[in-house]
């Protein structure tokens, strides 16, 4: 007992006179945010990302690697509008970082800072699993992430205020790359508009809104609710009375949905990257806008 | 021993609670705003000029589907009002306001709802485990339709520097009962995070998860034999999570000691104390582990139990003395890529040791005449392992081995009243479960129990798991 209490008080005042890093440490929820949180910080930060782009973002459990990745964090960067509901605030607490804790300056949701989609008129989880903020999937607009750099970077220059100007400087000269970039995409993805697609997972809503496409339909029943044969030969007989061009999934789900309804409707399957990493192609942020175009130009042949 | 460890425990909270976080000055905080301000502006520029030119592709794009002659108009019309108007629903969506009135500051609320068909082979109410003298609180469900306890849960920030949380579960008795009931204490810096009320205590793997969230629909011999069940604690906790890349979290708790294997024995000061080391990581993306040691220090006077002696009389024993408990845990889970959606395995197991030394009263109440105080000392064990895995979304399957070893026991000068035994209780389930959403569960276990010599009992449980409003923690 005396032993362990002394081991305990040792490591405790190791940990205390270990020098203060340089580098700001950003834990980052999911790839996007963290690709982001690189863009605008640059050799400033230490990014730590919870989560992977096969992962199931809703999904994922509070592992010991997350807290003790919450736990050497300046900041938090997520998603909000409840993704990481079920498992960031037991993540943020079992850290026991007051630095990180909701409502400090230390964490930062990205869904306050966008005009959320598709926020249900009635909260009722018969309807599956909504999110009562609104549809959570925000990166897949560009435009989105560029809503959400303005306020990161504010705040990066909050939390380090030594390095303001230079987050400031990276700040702006990401905008101007990427707001060419989202020109560039317009233009390329110009031939999708108006273009009939069916979804695997309702996780494309602001994709779809971006690029002026057309979902007909989604092959889950409801939000989060596996597709049942009965339910995909509906979508079926719906895809004959009015055709789609393909169907889209994100890179860490099952493509045997997509592949069912893909074989039988004759239309292009799909993967799109969702977030940085899905593919091989979608290395960073501008990877990922470009390869999810082609992607969709190559289904809509 | 507690005395020396809640003096330390005590004044580690008090130096958390002392330590101030100093800010930066006013000055500098200004010139930040004033830069920050100075972005959003140039921002919120940059995606008016990025929306005017969306929209006026858009409007040249259906312009040029219809009669060419109206673009020049739409073109320079569109523009200037989204220039205007976009700014304002900017701020507008930034902050939505929290709805207000009476019940804005409602804490989370979320209940739990259980029920189980159970077929037994031996009456339940005869449950014993051969060697062992644990709690009442371990009888199996009863046979045929039974509720299990129903748990409701409330829980909110209490202000800027505790959180609250309250756990009460109704019982099939129709009584209510506490099970946790706790603050936090959420400033404390350098990662501690001091917790006080009545908690489930963190030795062991499962034994702060809530019985919903097993694995299984009963709690492993272990839990059962030197735990009564679950250790509840009653006073407070100091949690340490090392500022490392490895998962380090050192914890360790003091409380009254009421809860079994001590018992209530009205005194001052702390009457259990308990310390443990966690650790964990990633192997790769796809596999994550954590392990543990843990060690429970309590002590129980006059803690009843009857139990057959050699000459076949169920004599009320009563203990008077210390009981220390070692617990090592482990827990593996696999899954591809880390996405548990499709398919997941988990392995996990625990070990238990205990020794209990002190005083035995035989025929404590003094229904065979033959009172007699001795010496008792116990050296006990056992394990359980179990894996779990997810074959295809919403399906799993698992399987649990239980094994307990009744050591040796000396009962001093009551030796004549009792033999030790060599047998050791092992139980065997297998269970499928289907959980159609993360709020509802089905489970079919089947389980083999030779839990005393003469004794085999076949169990079957099919049991429900429904879960109701606030959204549940993914516990790993």
């Amino acid at each position: 007992m005396k032993a362990i209490w002394q081991v305990c008080l040792m490591s405790a005042l190791l940990a205390l006179a270990a020098p203060a890093l340089a580098a700001l440490n950003v834990f980052a929820t999911v790839p996007e945010w963290g690709a982001l949180a690189e863009e605008l910080g640059g050799d400033k930060v230490k990014v730590y990302v919870a989560t992977n782009a096969l992962q199931d973002p809703h999904h994922i459990e509070a592992k010991p690697s997350l807290i003790a990745g919450a736990r050497n964090a300046d900041l938090v960067v997520a998603t909000g509008a409840e993704l990481e509901i079920g498992w960031l605030p037991l993540v943020t607490q079992r850290a026991g970082n007051p630095k990180v804790q909701p409502g400090k300056p230390g964490y930062f949701e990205a869904a306050a800072f966008v005009t959320m989609l598709e926020k249900p008129a009635r909260l009722d989880r018969a309807d599956g699993d909504v999110h009562p903020g609104g549809n959570p999937h925000i990166q897949t607009d560009p435009r989105n992430v560029l809503r959400v750099a303005a306020p990161l970077t504010a705040r990066l220059m909050e939390l380090d205020p030594a390095n303001a100007a230079y987050y400031q400087e990276r700040g702006k000269a990401f905008a101007e790359r990427f707001g060419t970039a989202i020109g560039n995409w317009e233009k390329l993805a110009a031939p999708l508009k108006g273009a009939p697609i069916v979804v695997q997972h309702k996780a494309f809503t602001y994709l779809i809104a971006w690029l002026g496409m057309n979902e007909v339909a989604a092959l889950e029943p409801k939000p989060g609710v596996e597709p049942t044969t009965a339910w995909l030969s509906e979508v079926l007989a719906l895809l004959q009375r009015q055709p789609a061009k393909m169907v889209i999934r994100a890179a860490y789900q099952s493509d045997r949905p997509s592949q069912w309804i893909a074989e039988r409707a004759k239309i292009d399957a799909v993967a799109l990257p969702f977030t940085v990493g899905g593919t091989p192609e979608a290395r960073d942020l501008f990877g990922l806008y470009d390869d999810t175009i082609v992607r969709l130009l190559k289904g809509t042949k | 021993m507690p005395s020396p460890l809640l003096v330390r425990s005590a004044l580690a909270l008090a130096l958390v609670m002392a330590a101030d976080v100093h800010a930066a000055t006013d000055a500098d905080l200004a010139e930040i705003r004033a830069q920050i301000r100075q972005l959003k502006e140039s921002y919120e520029a940059r995606i008016e000029a990025l929306e005017q030119r969306l929209q006026a592709a858009e409007a040249n794009a259906s312009a040029k589907a219809v009669p060419a002659a109206a673009s020049v108009a739409s073109s320079t019309a569109t523009p200037a009002v989204p220039a205007a108007a976009a700014p304002a629903a900017a701020v507008a969506s930034a902050s939505p306001p929290p709805t207000g009135g009476i019940s804005a500051f409602n804490p989370a609320i979320s209940a739990v709802l259980q029920g189980a068909y159970a077929n037994l082979s031996r009456d339940p109410n005869k449950y014993a485990l051969a060697g062992f003298a644990p709690s009442g609180d371990i009888v199996p469900a009863p046979r045929s339709f039974s509720i299990a306890e129903s748990e409701l849960a409330l829980s909110a920030s209490v202000d800027d520097k505790f959180y609250g949380n309250l756990i009460f579960s109704l019982t099939p008795e129709n009584t209510v009962s506490v099970e946790e009931a706790y603050g936090v204490y959420t400033a404390a810096p350098y990662g501690i995070a001091p917790k006080f009320g009545r908690f489930l205590s963190s030795i062991g793997y499962l034994n702060d998860q809530h019985q919903h969230a097993w694995d299984f629909y009963d709690a492993p011999l272990v839990y059962q034999a030197f735990l009564g069940g679950q250790y509840q604690n009653n006073g407070l906790q100091v949690k340490w999570v090392a500022p490392t890349d490895l998962f380090v979290e050192l914890g360790a708790e003091v409380g009254s000691g009421e809860s079994f294997p001590g018992n209530s024995r009205n005194k001052n000061g702390t009457g259990n104390g308990n310390a443990y080391v966690h650790i964990g990581g990633d192997v790769d993306a796809s596999s994550s582990w954590r392990a543990g040691l843990s060690y429970l220090q309590t002590a129980a006077k006059d803690r009843e139990y009857s139990q057959l002696d050699t000459t076949g009389n169920d004599a009320q024993l009563a203990f008077t003395g210390k009981s220390r408990i070692a617990i090592a845990d482990f827990v593996w889970k696999w899954s591809p890529n880390g996405n548990a959606q499709e398919r997941n395995f988990k392995l996990q197991g625990e070990y238990f040791w205990r020794r209990e030394n002190g005083d035995l009263t035989y025929d404590a109440d003094g229904a065979l005449g033959l009172t007699q105080n001795g010496g008792y000392r116990s050296d006990q064990n056992g394990f359980y392992v179990q894996g779990v895995y997810q074959f295809m979304p919403a399906w799993r399957v698992g399987v649990r081995y239980d094994w307990l070893n009744p050591g040796s026991v000396d009962f001093g000068s009551n030796g004549a009243y009792f033999g030790n035994t060599s047998f050791n209780p092992q139980r065997t389930a297998v269970m499928l479960d289907w959980t159609p959403s993360e709020f509802s569960r089905f489970r079919v276990q089947f389980q083999q129990a030779k839990l005393r010599p003469d004794f085999t009992d076949n169990e079957i449980f099919v049991q429900y798991i429904l879960t109701l409003g606030a959204h549940g923690a993914h516990n790993f």
